[in-house]
């Protein structure tokens, strides 16, 4: 329960203001982290990072990963783990396109096609993994086994789309008005954004109302961070972890459809490793493995930070392919190292050095409340 | 009578043998001369034995090696490792880099396997520090040596895979001249037999499962749980020091992209598929290696059926969902309880 010592506080009435969750203090350091990043790469680097487009692309070429990272995200929180993710992906656009190719599938069929697999996929582990009791981390890996399996069973060759309706739809751009750059004849291009994106955000958004707002939300919050207590407080631990699971599986059958949408083909080679980064996104967003902890704008971000340091390290030179997944390493590195320490600190009342005032106090009053809690877990 | 059936019915060693034994049976049934071993005489003039049974038990050495060390990492930490994979490929690296720098004689195989093993050990101790002194999950602590492991390995080679060919290695990769048995399958007795020697005569599995089940009271009787959960990860970098060494010398080059692929997943499978939790705890090095051996058979059966390689993996995965399921409590209760009502049954009748 001491994950949640800055909520359940007592404060003084003096002081209105309350003390930072552990939740959005991550959240804050993620964000700042990106946006840090960021300008450092625009004034050092200039040309390309000044170009908005640039910053749109990256929008572009990850909003699949964005959407399985969000589903992993919301089982992560709940104390779960699902590696089946990039699978499902693989799967979902290596299906669509034999349907679409070759039984003459309309686009709406193939949307619920992904859809209906993502369910599938998320039904059954979700069943095995909350009411069977089965380790999530085994059924999720043998869902991945199976998903990547299949795509070969499907078809054997990698394929790409030829529908022309899908073409349509995938060729979509929607140009943003007001921003974009001079090309080199000095003509005005608006920067764009595909429709993958559009879905990402809205996901995005939308998850993050409903972790926020509604009750299945605030009960991933509790069975995340104390499955016990979450049990006496009456929530149904099971069907909450159930749902998480659901939910995950539906939007990696969307991840798998966006990332169709970017590149309109299918192939058992698609996604890869996808879960490992999304995994990665989501911790270098705030997120907990333990549970409890965690928000899925800052696996947004999480995500946005892990391919920035791909273009920096791409940009300052280092084009041996080998710098970019040391850099991925050592990212994670800092930030799992940065999480633990700012945790332990907290933890044990600390923080004091950089909120002083108020955190003092804070500790002082909750160091008796809260600690025989600890014994629960 | 009954309460020796009872015990061994609730023992983690009943689903995954029961899974072995219907393997063995399918295969049986499917062709009768699958388990035949035959002795021929190899490439190299030497009498050997060969047949799928000699196959499965030594394509399945790494796998089986690294099944024994995760099962310890996985007992006192309560996560897995998933850099096993990567950390194969650098201590496999080293191993080639040491080899080519040299002459190839037996001191030098040596000098070189101690070489991969300290290398294998520090990332080991990298990882421990990580989740006994940072107190992070093994699963994300050992996510950072997963992502950039094979590229450590990648720039160690220069970008290049190179080849290593030695008699000596052939021996250590395949048979030694004389002994018909493959020498990885001795090389896997001798680490078991060790293994269980240091279990039996330290204290080292008892901490681990102190550790594992209850770490605040582990503490409190006095064992240094950060330092057990640090060895944990030493012992897993000899073991993957042992598996990449192996694999190289069987293929006699080093491929950083290809080398014991995925073979983390197959180990923590391993691991599960013999009955253990993978919350830690209580844990069965028997299990593990029977849950490894299961795996390649599995494999050797899927390829003898002629799967396509890539499609290997959708049927592997049905497998371990039904040994997975099988082996879950609640499923091993409820088989239970009705296997308690058919028996009490009719002598409830008889009462009545």
């Amino acid at each position: 329960m001491t994950k949640n010592r800055g909520l359940i506080a007592g404060i003084p009435e003096k002081k209105r203001r309350e003390p930072i969750s552990n939740t959005s203090l991550l959240l804050r350091i993620t964000i700042c982290t990106f946006i840090g990043m960021y300008v450092l790469a625009m004034l050092v680097w200039g040309r390309g990072f000044l170009n908005p487009q640039q910053f749109l692309d990256l929008f572009n070429n990850n909003a699949f990963l964005i959407v399985i990272a969000c589903g992993l995200t919301i089982v992560m929180m709940a104390g779960g783990i699902d590696i089946s993710g990039g699978g499902i992906t693989a799967l979902v656009t290596m299906v669509c396109i034999v349907y679409l190719d070759d039984h003459g599938g309309s686009v709406p069929g193939s949307l619920c096609l992904a859809l209906g697999i993502g369910i599938a996929f998320g039904l059954v582990q979700g069943i095995l993994i909350s009411y069977l009791d089965i380790q999530p981390f085994i059924v999720t890996l043998a869902g991945m086994f199976f998903a990547k399996g299949m795509i070969t069973i499907v078809s054997a060759v990698p394929r790409t789309a030829a529908q022309e309706t899908f073409l349509a739809l995938k060729q979509f751009r929607f140009e943003i008005p007001g921003i974009g750059y001079y090309g080199k004849t000095g003509n005005f291009i608006p920067a764009k954004i595909e429709l993958g994106v559009i879905v990402a955000i809205a996901i995005v958004l939308a998850i993050a109302v409903i972790l926020k707002w509604t009750r299945f939300g605030r009960n991933l919050y509790a069975v995340g961070g104390n499955k016990q207590s979450a049990l006496m407080l009456g929530i149904n631990v099971k069907r909450t972890k159930f749902y998480s699971y659901l939910l995950a599986g539906l939007l990696s059958g969307i991840g798998g459809y966006v990332y169709l949408l970017h590149t309109g083909a299918g192939d058992a080679a698609n996604a890869t490793a996808a879960e490992i980064q999304a995994i990665a996104s989501a911790i270098i967003g705030g997120t907990l493995l333990t549970g409890g902890v965690g928000s899925v704008i800052g696996t947004l971000f999480g995500v946005l930070i892990l391919k920035t340091i791909t273009s920096i390290v791409v940009t300052s030179g280092l084009r041996e392919p080998y710098w970019q997944s040391i850099t991925t390493g050592l990212m994670l590195c800092f930030f799992i190292l940065l999480q633990s320490v700012v945790l332990a600190l907290r933890e044990k009342g600390g923080f004091k050095l950089q909120l002083p005032e108020w955190m003092k106090l804070k500790s002082k009053k909750s160091g008796t409340d809260i600690t025989p809690g600890k014994d629960l877990t | 009578m009954a309460n020796g059936l009872k015990k061994l019915a609730r023992s983690q060693l009943v689903v995954p043998l029961l899974a072995l034994f219907l393997l063995i049976v399918f295969n049986l049934i499917r062709d009768v001369g699958f388990f035949s071993i035959t002795l021929t005489t190899n490439n190299d003039g030497n009498t050997v034995l060969s047949g799928n049974i000699i196959s499965i038990l030594n394509g399945a050495s790494e796998l089986v090696i690294l099944a024994i060390g995760m099962t310890l990492v996985t007992a006192s930490s309560r996560g897995q490792d998933i850099s096993v994979g990567a950390a194969a490929a650098i201590a496999g690296s080293i191993f080639v880099s040491v080899l080519r720098a040299n002459q190839i004689t037996i001191p030098i195989i040596l000098v070189a396997f101690l070489a991969s093993c300290i290398v294998a050990i520090l990332f080991g101790v990298f990882n421990g520090t990580l989740v006994a002194a940072f107190k992070i999950q093994p699963m994300i602590a050992t996510l950072i040596l997963f992502s950039a492991g094979r590229s450590i390995a990648y720039w160690i080679n220069g970008g290049a895979t190179p080849t290593v060919s030695s008699p000596l290695l052939v021996n250590i990769g395949s048979f030694i001249p004389g002994i018909p048995i493959p020498t990885p399958i001795i090389i896997i007795i001798v680490c078991g037999v060790l293994i269980w020697l240091v279990l039996r005569f330290t204290n080292l599995g008892l901490y681990t499962q102190a550790v594992g089940i209850n770490e605040r009271s582990a503490r409190l009787n006095g064992i240094n749980a950060a330092w057990i959960k640090l060895l944990s990860f030493m012992i897993l970098g000899i073991c993957v020091a042992i598996a990449g060494c192996i694999k190289v010398c069987r293929i006699g080059l080093i491929n950083h992209e290809t080398l014991l692929l995925d073979v983390e997943m197959d180990a923590i499978l391993a691991v599960a598929i013999g009955g253990n939790s993978l919350g830690g705890g209580k844990f069965s090095l028997i299990g593990s290696v029977i849950g490894a051996y299961i795996i390649q058979a599995l494999t050797v059966t899927l390829y003898a059926m002629k799967v396509p390689s890539t499609a290997v993996k959708a049927y592997k995965a049905i497998v371990i969902i039904a040994i997975v399921i099988l082996s879950s409590p609640i499923v091993k209760e409820y088989a239970l309880q009705l296997r308690d009502q058919l028996i009490k049954k009719p002598t409830k009748i008889t009462e009545n």
